[in-house]
């Protein structure tokens, strides 16, 4: 298939490998930020390849890992209501809040329903005038054109039953964060490169300059990787700290201008909770004021849900990249897809969960699954 | 594995039990359904027969080897390219059947109505299943209808079991896969599963993507003819081609080592698996089947498996192993290895 294959061919691979251990003199630490890199990393076992001294590290960028623990409780708490409907991504259903989840509310006779597109929601609202429709918005810079197009478009319609439990997460704050940290042990960055389609790679010039750490936007293909991987140590070896662009395929400097329009249309920026992070200044999007009668949380009245989060659980460690999620006493034996224990355990995106499904033989000592 | 709370500071949320209540991933044919089976069915029937979990029961009857399956089918839209409700009732069935090496005899066909279902739906239905039963030359010879109240059903579920004979000296089993036996697959994967989906989202393809439902008793009959040295066939429906595997990798107790490549794909399914961000090894099949069989005699069956028409693209796509028992690998495009896990929940409900 073209603009795949290519993109997974053993030799081309092979050769990236051989260059990147040709040019590394000394151990270094890398980090993909999306979870779609995570989890290319270990669906093709690119750790496998990698040489010895180059250690990849996983990033906070799996947006189900990240939403907030009262976020979940308050889409829960939508569902739950009489004559609503919630409207989700699939893997949201899974994710455990308080005390329930999405799947169980929608096994009681909630009803919960899954889409693959915001705009699926402001379908059902069209639909079903005598229900409130509500789209429980979660994600990256990725995902917020559509979202914001989705309450554009019923805003413009004068859809009245229709709203949205907004959540959305902006990745360079969290990567300021990162750096910011006395513990953080990251010496270079893969830049998503799906976020950086919508958003380009302006914002991460800073980045690269206060921290002086080199930044590479990054494809979600296995030779992708390999060659930001390559381009990243090129810099650190030479002692250059730049932002440059290995997905040029898909990222332009500036991103999508008609999308980044429509967002400062529709969002706001303003400070946002990271479920094992905590919060961070300006890291989220919500709806602007002119907006405000799509706000599910003020229309539900549930700005009052507050969770706490357990202070020192170790996704948090995960999502920094201080610790692997093999490292978790519970990895693979209390803490599964099935029944998981934390965020990064539900989503295939998270860190815990692309571990267990597909590297866990080479990281597990044990005979018998 | 240490003490957990030996970690200071650990406190995840708590895992959630799924055993309140019915979850649509307790139909997935993947982890959950396992669980379900063995948590409240399993237990209350227990006997050798069911216990040995294949697609089918085989008993004796004086000196008779019957093979005898029971399937409901409940897939949504009744109608896909392909196919419809209807005819795969009556492969499904077969298949089952089949799966046990056995020629299947005759099926029963029961129907759950729902009040208001148009008449020529039914119709319809009814014509495809004679149509279906007719070409795979296995009589429908009982039955059943039921209506239910408006609400109570989704248009109409159908319920068929079969029966079959089957041939002296074919021993079949899911826990008979040994080490060095290989793994060969009758086609391309996916094909039903993204045909469902895609006439469920309204996704359109630059060509048509079909069901692949067909009956497989012939291409076993076939393959069993070449040789006896079989352990299983599985027809990987629900969970795909990984939750198959991954049985017969417990039952057996041993490893399977696929290779990526070898793995015969529609352009269409894989574009849309891509796009969609699933797995086609966890997309179900409703006219392909996996043997394992012993390594002297996988090339002459493959042959054989070529020249039947649903056989065409068959491939040997794996290796039994003796490392990691239980566990299902893969050998990546790119050399390395992964593991291929059984499905834990659904992809996609009600797929057939």
């Amino acid at each position: 298939m073209k603009y795949i294959d290519e993109y997974r061919d053993e030799k081309i691979a092979r050769a990236l490998v051989a260059e990147i251990a040709g040019k590394a003199t000394r151990p270094w630490v890398l980090m993909e930020i999306c979870g779609g890199q995570t989890h290319t990393l270990m669906r093709y076992g690119i750790d496998e390849l990698l040489p010895a001294g180059i250690e990849m590290v996983h990033g906070p960028g799996c947006p189900v890992c990240v939403t907030p623990l009262e976020t979940i409780d308050k889409a829960i708490e939508i569902a739950s209501r009489e004559n609503t409907t919630l409207v989700s991504y699939g893997d949201m259903l899974r994710v455990p809040g308080s005390r329930t989840d999405l799947f169980h509310v929608s096994a009681g006779g909630g009803d919960v329903r899954v889409a693959y597109s915001p705009m699926e929601s402001v379908k059902v609202a069209r639909e079903n005038p005598g229900r409130q429709v509500v789209f429980f918005a979660v994600g990256f810079e990725t995902t917020a054109p559509a979202n914001a197009m989705a309450v554009w478009q019923a805003k413009r319609e004068g859809l009245r039953n229709f709203s949205m439990l907004v959540s959305h997460v902006l990745v360079p704050p969290a990567i300021r964060l990162l750096l910011s940290s006395p513990h953080n042990r990251v010496q270079g960055f893969i830049a998503p490169g799906h976020v950086c389609t919508v958003v380009g790679y302006r914002d991460y010039e800073n980045l690269a300059h206060d921290f002086h750490v080199p930044i590479v936007v990054g494809g979600f293909e296995p030779v992708d990787l390999l060659e930001a991987i390559s381009m990243l140590v090129s810099q650190l070896e030479k002692g250059r700290a730049e932002v440059e662009n290995q997905y040029v395929r898909s990222v332009s400097y500036e991103g999508n201008l008609p999308a980044q329009r429509l967002l400062e249309q529709v969002f706001d920026v303003c400070d946002r909770k990271w479920r094992g992070v905590g919060a961070i200044p300006r890291s989220g999007y919500r709806l602007r004021p002119e907006f405000a009668q799509f706000d599910a949380d003020r229309i539900f009245g549930l700005e009052q849900i507050t969770a706490e989060e357990p202070a020192e659980c170790i996704s948090a460690q995960v999502l920094q990249g201080l610790k692997k999620p093999v490292e978790c006493p519970a990895f693979a034996t209390r803490c599964t897809p099935e029944s998981p224990l934390g965020a990064p355990m539900v989503s295939a995106e998270g860190a815990c969960a692309a571990y267990y499904l597909y590297r866990r033989h080479a990281v597990t000592a044990s005979e018998e699954y | 594995m240490a003490d957990p709370n030996a970690f200071p500071g650990f406190s995840c949320p708590m895992p959630l039990p799924s055993k309140d209540a019915v979850l649509l991933g307790h139909g997935s044919g993947g982890r959950l359904s396992n669980e379900l089976l063995r948590s409240v069915i399993l237990p209350a029937f227990e006997n050798p027969v069911l216990g040995r979990l294949d697609d089918q029961a085989i008993v004796s009857v004086n000196g008779s080897r019957l093979a005898f399956t029971t399937d409901s089918f409940v897939v949504k839209p009744l109608f896909f390219p392909g196919g419809d409700i209807g005819s795969l009732a009556v492969h499904g069935t077969i298949n089952d059947l089949a799966m046990g090496g056995a020629h299947p005899l005759f099926l029963s066909v029961a129907f759950i109505l729902e009040e208001g279902l148009p008449m020529e739906t039914l119709r319809l239905v009814v014509a495809s299943l004679r149509e279906a039963s007719r070409r795979a030359g296995v009589d429908v010879v009982t039955g059943d209808t039921k209506v239910v109240e408006k609400g109570s059903g989704d248009g109409l579920f159908i319920n068929t079991s079969g029966i079959g004979l089957v041939p002296e000296g074919l021993a079949l089993s899911s826990d008979r896969a040994r080490p060095g036996d290989r793994v060969l697959l009758s086609g391309t994967i996916g094909d039903h599963g993204i045909t469902i989906l895609a006439q469920r989202e309204g996704l359109e393809f630059e060509s048509a993507v079909e069901s692949d439902t067909a009956p497989l008793h012939t291409l076993v009959a076939a393959m069993v003819d070449v040789t006896d040295g079989f352990r299983c066939f599985r027809d990987p429906t629900r969970g795909g081609l990984s939750s198959a595997l991954n049985e017969i990798a417990a039952q057996s107790r041993v490893g399977i080592e696929l290779e990526e490549r070898a793995i015969p794909l529609h352009d269409e399914v894989r574009g849309a698996c891509e796009m969609l961000g699933l797995d086609p090894l966890y997309v179900a099949n409703e006219g392909k089947l996996v043997a394992v069989v012993d390594p002297k005699m996988a090339e002459s069956v493959l042959e054989a498996m070529r020249r039947h028409p649903l056989g065409r693209e068959a491939r040997i796509v794996g290796t039994v192993t003796d490392t990691h028992p239980g566990l299902v690998t893969m050998r990546t495009l790119l050399g390395t290895t992964r593991i291929v896990d059984m499905l834990s929940g659904d992809q996609l409900p009600r797929i057939c």
